[in-house]
């Protein structure tokens, strides 16, 4: 690095600032835990958080709301990752969407976002009775994101109110809630998009193999490329599956999640296609295409 | 491109974003300064919006646009679907994007009501502010107001942008007068490094390139200033400062202290100092999960061993021996409002600073300030949005530094004990000398000598209830009854206080707080004294009856809720006061215009319409008798 009293770079000072809050959370919150996506922004936290209590392990479990329709790759990766880490992994599933069949093909986007994620995650929170949950969002993903605080309170029922948001000052987090409430804590708030990547380059961390390109098989639907991860997709007369070099931007459920065709099979090559992306890495979620608003709704709603 | 190229471009360009530092600001100005178009300008500019935020923009644009169809930033700065249907900014937005050299945060926050609020909290993590100036206006109340506020938070460096240079048709002289006016403006709230740049981000010109258009202007673009500025802040240079996050104890052979340090630096060796206990160390360890470090740097996050022993705990400071932080539990401070819910000085809030947080109260409002005129006038409450200089006290000592030294550890937040909202924030200017002069005298009578004495243990207990209630009745009764038995008491009547301690207060909020806050400390020397005190006081507010509570021990209060509806109260009216409230000859009259605040768990509750107050007065007696507050003689 250049000159003789170097500042702290970008990402260095991304890093102490995650981890101040992670143990912020830890010193203060009698029952957190780290909600784990199991996608590259995850990836990021979890590092962060081994970071943060080391040569402790993060003294909390990691919770995953499984919707059942993630893709196999992920689940494979998640109880790796759990493994090889020696952390505890809490998986949750809303028992009653399953018996009432919710699916994404079946019931729509919004339903089964809302059935198996939303109402799954308040379900998973109020039964082990956290009062902080970690979450990887940041604020460059969208818009009603941008306005969220850091530590964003919840009510008893889960619900984000934007008109009620605590100021947030300096490195000062208040924590305090009633019994009953909670708060979503964001540690990666001020990472942008680039920044996530470059630390996943930098410090070498594993992410799922579906954001490398690959021959998969894939049908088109409304314009999007819809992998056939199980035999659950139903195919439409006409409609088959076709081997296409692909790779994801972001992960969630199948159904849910366009691929974009692709050769980048390394990490600078995926960098490199972002750096020169056209579209917001959103674009593939179907849940936000309803309108600009749909994201502070669901967040209104509980979702994360 | 071949592939093998791209790759060791996209390297060359990784490369140089790990190198990029980080310069975060605020930027302050209304929406007819064109602040929305400036941060639009620069996001567009550096290629932060994607075809489809734009696609949705040009959508919104044409629904709800101020622009007649034309693209309009603000729309991309406007998050929240309410902002968008009413057209105005709710609340303070963090913006991002970078240049090939350096990264940057943008806190961009509204320019009409909840301003100041929102102000504050963008500014107290900027290092940099850019405020803007339409050049058709020259410098406004809210200029002022604007540059005030940015010189209050410490932040030093300043831009003043002076935009819409097209509509002026880029005037050198309007844009020198505008810069004179400023400047001198700037001497009186110390703000001496301003960097006063003319442009238009409409157009574009000296945003991030410069045009034919203001050939007379010889400085930097907006964004090359943005890009060169100095970043390296004053907390660098600034003596060492830590305040402990979390113990870290994996196991018996490791104990280390993690924390941000927040000045200075720090090299494995050094000697710390621990605040408050004075106790001293050296650094054994710079612990980080990629390894142990030499040294490390204000803003880094790292965990610290010792080479010895010594009790520390969250919220404890190291710091260096040779130039250590303060000790102290009042002080001067300046405050900042940020609660619809006003100040009310005696009430108590939860303060935390660095990783302490302890209880205070504010004693007394010394002015407050006109923020556009810097007036100092005189209050006795702070609204939302308000700024004042207040003098406050602490419940115990913390370790401190004054503010403009050392923003960590000299910022502070109010959070109300009650709601747990964010009710304001504080910056220490100095201790008050007074509070090292007076000590506690220990005596060796003690108050359970004094209560042994008199056959009971001594308590309070806080009869609250809505005026008529019968909570002075109940309250009779009772100490009739006590008395009866041998006990000692006391009734500290509401109305007989009223006549002589508390005869200088009224009955606004901020009165009604302090004759609570003079009651619980006189019923608190009381219980010294061994007595069993009954206090009949409506007492309105639970944070204060809160206060009461909290002076004393855990099994030494005893809340007593006289319910009585208020229907019920007002139709018995003993004092004809009701009617009086009704007609308006007397204002703010708890239950009429003035709130109760009924407590949640009351150790007691009377319901006035089932039983009588002798009754109620037999049933408080046997549930005292059972705690053991009569010494089991009763």
């Amino acid at each position: 690095m250049a000159g003789s009293h170097p500042g702290l770079t970008n990402l260095q000072r991304l890093e102490a600032e995650s981890i101040h809050i992670l143990r912020e959370v830890v010193a203060e919150c009698e029952r957190p835990v780290m909600l784990y996506s199991i996608g590259k922004d995850s990836a990021v936290m979890l590092h962060l958080a081994m970071k943060a209590f080391y040569p402790a392990k993060p003294p909390f479990p990691l919770l995953h709301v499984d919707t059942t329709w993630k893709f196999k790759e992920m689940i494979a990766f998640r109880d790796q990752r759990v493994r090889e880490l020696g952390l505890e992994l809490l998986v949750h599933t809303n028992a009653e969407g399953i018996a009432q069949g919710i699916g994404p093909f079946t019931h729509g986007s919004s339903v089964h976002t809302d059935v198996m994620k939303t109402q799954g995650l308040k379900q998973a929170l109020d039964k082990w009775q956290f009062d902080a949950a970690f979450g990887g969002a940041r604020r460059d993903e969208e818009k009603s994101r941008a306005k969220e605080r850091v530590f964003s309170f919840r009510s008893g029922q889960h619900r984000w109110d934007p008109r009620e948001q605590r100021p947030e000052l300096w490195r000062l987090y208040n924590t305090r809630v009633h019994r009953g409430e909670s708060i979503r804590v964001f540690p990666l708030s001020n990472w942008t998009e680039l920044d996530v990547w470059q630390y996943i380059y930098q410090e070498n961390i594993p992410i799922v193999p579906l954001y490398f390109a690959k021959e998969r098989p894939v049908v088109k639907r409304d314009r999007a490329l819809i992998m056939v991860d199980d035999a659950r997709m139903p195919l439409h007369t006409g409609e088959k599956p076709e081997f296409r070099k692909v790779r994801f931007r972001t992960l969630g459920c199948y159904p849910l999640t366009g691929a974009i065709e692709s050769e980048a099979d390394t990490l600078p090559a995926i960098i490199g296609e972002m750096l020169a992306a056209t579209t917001s890495e959103r674009q593939g979620r179907m849940i936000d295409h309803d309108s600009a608003a749909s994201m502070e709704k669901k967040k209104q709603e509980g979702y994360f | 491109m071949a592939p093998a190229n791209m790759e060791q471009n996209v390297e060359e360009q990784l490369r140089a974003h790990r190198r990029k530092d980080l310069l975060r600001f605020i930027t302050c100005g209304s929406v007819d300064d064109g602040k929305s178009t400036l941060i639009g300008r620069l996001l567009y500019d550096s290629k932060m919006v994607f075809e489809d935020q734009l696609s949705t923009l040009e959508q919104d644009s044409k629904t709800v646009g101020t622009q007649g169809g034309a693209l309009d930033f603000a729309l991309l700065m406007d998050g929240l679907a309410a902002e968008r249907e009413q057209g105005i900014t709710i609340d303070v937005a963090y913006r991002f994007f970078s240049t090939a050299r350096r990264a940057f945060i943008v806190a961009d926050t509204p320019g009409h009501e909840q301003y100041t609020r929102n102000m504050i909290t963008g500014a107290s993590t900027a290092n940099l502010a850019v405020i803007l100036v339409d050049a058709r206006k020259g410098i406004l109340t809210q200029t002022r107001r604007h540059a005030f506020l940015v010189s209050l938070m410490g932040i030093r460096k300043v831009v003043l942008a002076i935009n819409k240079m097209d509509l002026v048709d880029y005037d050198q002289a309007t844009f020198g007068r505008i810069c004179a006016e400023f400047t001198a403006f700037g001497r009186q709230i110390n703000l001496d490094a301003v960097t006063a740049i003319p442009l238009s981000a409409l157009k574009g010109d000296n945003v991030t390139a410069r045009t034919s258009t203001m050939d007379w202007y010889e400085g930097q673009t907006l964004i090359e200033h943005l890009e060169n500025v100095e970043t390296i802040d004053q907390s660098r240079s600034a003596p060492f400062r830590l305040c402990v996050q979390w113990v870290n104890r994996p196991d018996l052979n490791f104990r280390g202290f993690s924390g941000t340090i927040a000045s200075g630096e720090i090299y494995s060796g050094d000697t710390v100092r621990v605040l408050p206990s004075g106790k001293e160390a050296r650094v054994a360890r710079v612990v980080t999960y990629d390894g142990d470090l030499a040294h490390a740097v204000a803003g880094q996050s790292v965990t610290l061993t010792l080479d010895h022993e010594i009790d520390i705990a969250r919220g404890d400071v190291l710091a260096s021996p040779l130039d250590p932080p303060a000790i102290a539990d009042q002080f001067n401070t300046t405050l900042i409002w940020m609660s619809e819910e006003p100040l009310l000085p005696g009430r108590s809030y939860l303060v935390k600073i660095g990783t302490k947080a302890v209880t205070g109260t504010v004693t007394s409002i010394r002015h407050k300030i006109n923020v556009n005129t810097l007036e100092q006038l005189a209050a006795k409450t702070l609204a939302l949005n308000e700024i004042a200089v207040a003098n406050i006290q602490l419940a115990q000592q913390i370790t401190f530094d004054p503010y403009e030294k050392n923003h960590e550890t000299g910022g502070f937040i109010l959070i109300d004990r009650i709601t747990n909202a964010t009710v304001g924030a504080g910056l220490i200017r100095f201790a008050l000398r007074r509070s090292k002069n007076i000590h506690w005298q220990a005596v060796e009578v003690d108050k359970s000598a004094r209560a042994n004495h008199k056959h009971q243990k001594a308590c309070v207990l806080w009869f609250t209830g809505l005026s008529g209630a019968g909570k002075s009745t109940v309250a009779n009764a009772l100490e009739k009854k006590l008395f009866a038995l041998g006990r000692h008491t006391y009734l500290l009547d509401g109305d007989n206080v009223r006549h002589g301690l508390n005869r200088d207060l009224g009955f606004t909020d901020a009165d009604r707080v302090e004759n609570i806050r003079r009651v619980a400390e006189v019923s608190k020397l009381m219980v010294d004294a061994g007595l069993i005190v009954l206090v009949s006081f409506i007492s309105p507010f639970r944070a204060e009856r809160e206060l009461a509570r909290n002076l004393l021990q855990p099994d030494e209060f005893f809340e007593v809720f006289v319910d009585t509806p208020l229907d019920e109260a007002e139709r018995r009216d003993p004092k004809g006061l009701y009617k009086k409230a009704r007609r308006g000859e007397i204002r703010n009259f708890t239950g009429i215009d003035s709130p109760y605040e009924a407590p949640h768990n009351p150790e007691f509750r009377i319901d006035t319409t089932h039983v009588s107050a002798e009754e109620a007065a037999d049933l408080i007696l046997r549930l005292l008798n059972e705690r053991g507050m009569l010494g089991g003689q009763a």
